[in-house]
């Protein structure tokens, strides 16, 4: 067995005595690989235990403590899991005060498929894994590369290819809004594929990302179309950081910006850095 | 309290994509596409996302309805396929077997679509055989 998920399972074993589950990665008979709450009652299913691919955990979380808002859970996270979980937290999507982080560090490989900044985690108490630097993303700076005008070609050549399939809201566990703007016929029409120009729905999406986007790049996977819209969402997040000193996933206290009231001349218009 | 996802086939067109669905509490809660699955990769189109909403809708059918005196009344699967069974001898009786055409399905599964065909070949003894797509 793997030595990384070896450890894991031994942390959890420690764990799940004092917890009502455990949140992690189950594989199935067929090899297929699904997030799963692990229980003391059925202890055999820990031989089932996973660890890739990832998939977007902090929702399962949402969805269990929906329906079971005391429980006392235990769950693995990963950086961007943790990052998910803290800013889920801070907009009154998950209580954390009865959760066990158990934070599982990530492998080069792994954040090279990810072009993560930030593979480890950094609240999670129990850890298994050693953490390693972020890395580069080849990607976004291949398009920080291009010209005012290769950006606009490379969007529309990217963006002509989306089906509309939602699949890159459904899977972002930053998308949890009850009215969702991208099914408003306002904003965006039903009926209409190749998208009209501009593309609203990503744009609309990109906006709502502002300050919340955790850069897991689930909705990169997700997307039959491969358009990979995490180059937005990576540079907005660098003008967050740049405009408001805000950072998703650091610190579970301070708010994002557009949770905050800001005072007039507190802030100075600095024009976009991009 | 219990949390798990089941691997299954999408119900809506034939290219089978594959995804979990989320069960919680012995409920279907929702979609999650499968990563490691062969055709589809981890992705869906939208109607594939959505394929659990039908499950609990209550439009739903659970039972085949037969159509009494202009009324659609339940029936049982035996009753609604003996009425059918007879109906079509009776028109194959008095108007042929290439007065009847079957349209076969997407939502079928490939072994269905040819025992589909085959049923409509060797059974009634037509080739008007189409797909629900060129409908
Ligand atoms: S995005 Fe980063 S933290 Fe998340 S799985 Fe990939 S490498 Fe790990
Ligand atoms: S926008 Fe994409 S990368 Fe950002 S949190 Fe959502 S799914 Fe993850
Ligand atoms: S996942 Fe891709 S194809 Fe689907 S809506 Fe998002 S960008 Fe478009």
């Amino acid at each position: 067995m793997d030595q990384r998920l070896e450890a894991l399972l031994q942390t959890i074993q420690k764990v799940l005595p004092d917890v009502d589950g455990i949140i992690g990665l189950k594989v199935n008979a067929a090899g297929h690989i699904a997030p799963h709450l692990f229980r003391k009652e059925a202890p055999a299913e820990l031989d089932g235990l996973a660890i890739w691919p990832k998939y977007p955990t902090p929702d399962t979380l949402r969805l269990i403590q929906k329906a079971h808002p005391g429980a006392k859970l235990g769950m693995v996270v990963r950086g961007c899991e943790e990052r998910g979980v803290v800013e889920m937290f801070k907009h009154a999507q998950v209580d954390l005060s009865n959760i066990s982080l158990i934070g599982l560090q990530c492998t080069r490989e792994e954040a090279e498929f990810c072009r993560c900044a930030k593979p480890y985690t950094a609240h999670a108490k129990l850890t298994v894994g050693e953490p390693i630097e972020g890395v580069p993303d080849p990607v976004t700076e291949g398009f920080l590369a291009k010209t005012r005008e290769e950006r606009l070609e490379y969007w529309k050549e990217q963006l002509v290819r989306c089906i509309k399939c939602y699949g890159c809201r459904n899977v972002c566990p930053q998308c949890f809004c009850n009215v969702c703007a991208l099914e408003d016929e306002k904003w965006v029409g039903t009926g209409w594929l190749p998208m009209p120009l501009p593309p609203m729905y990503h744009l609309v999406r990109s906006m709502h990302m502002t300050a919340k986007c955790v850069a897991c790049r689930e909705c990169e996977e997700v997307c039959p179309a491969d358009i990979p819209m995490a180059i937005q969402y990576r540079l907005i997040a660098g003008d967050v950081k740049e405009m408001f000193g805000y950072e998703t996933g650091v610190s579970m206290d301070e708010k994002p910006p557009q949770l905050l009231v800001l005072a007039e001349g507190e802030f100075e218009r600095t024009g976009l850095p991009h | 309290m219990e949390y798990k996802n089941v691997l299954t086939t999408c119900p809506f067109c034939g290219t089978g994509c594959g995804f979990f669905l989320q069960v919680l509490d012995g409920k279907i809660v929702g979609v999650l596409p499968d990563k490691k699955h062969p055709v589809s990769q981890g992705s869906l189109c939208v109607k594939g996302w959505n394929a659990h909403g039908f499950i609990y809708h209550e439009d739903r059918l659970k039972s085949p309805l037969i159509r009494r005196n202009g009324k659609l009344v339940e029936a049982s699967w035996d009753e609604a396929i003996e009425l059918v069974a007879t109906r079509l001898g009776e028109i194959k009786a008095k108007h042929g077997p290439d007065s009847i055409a079957l349209l076969a399905s997407a939502k079928a599964t490939n072994e269905e679509n040819y025992l589909f065909q085959k049923f409509g070949r060797a059974v009634i003894g037509t080739n008007n055989i189409d797909h629900c797509a060129r409908l």
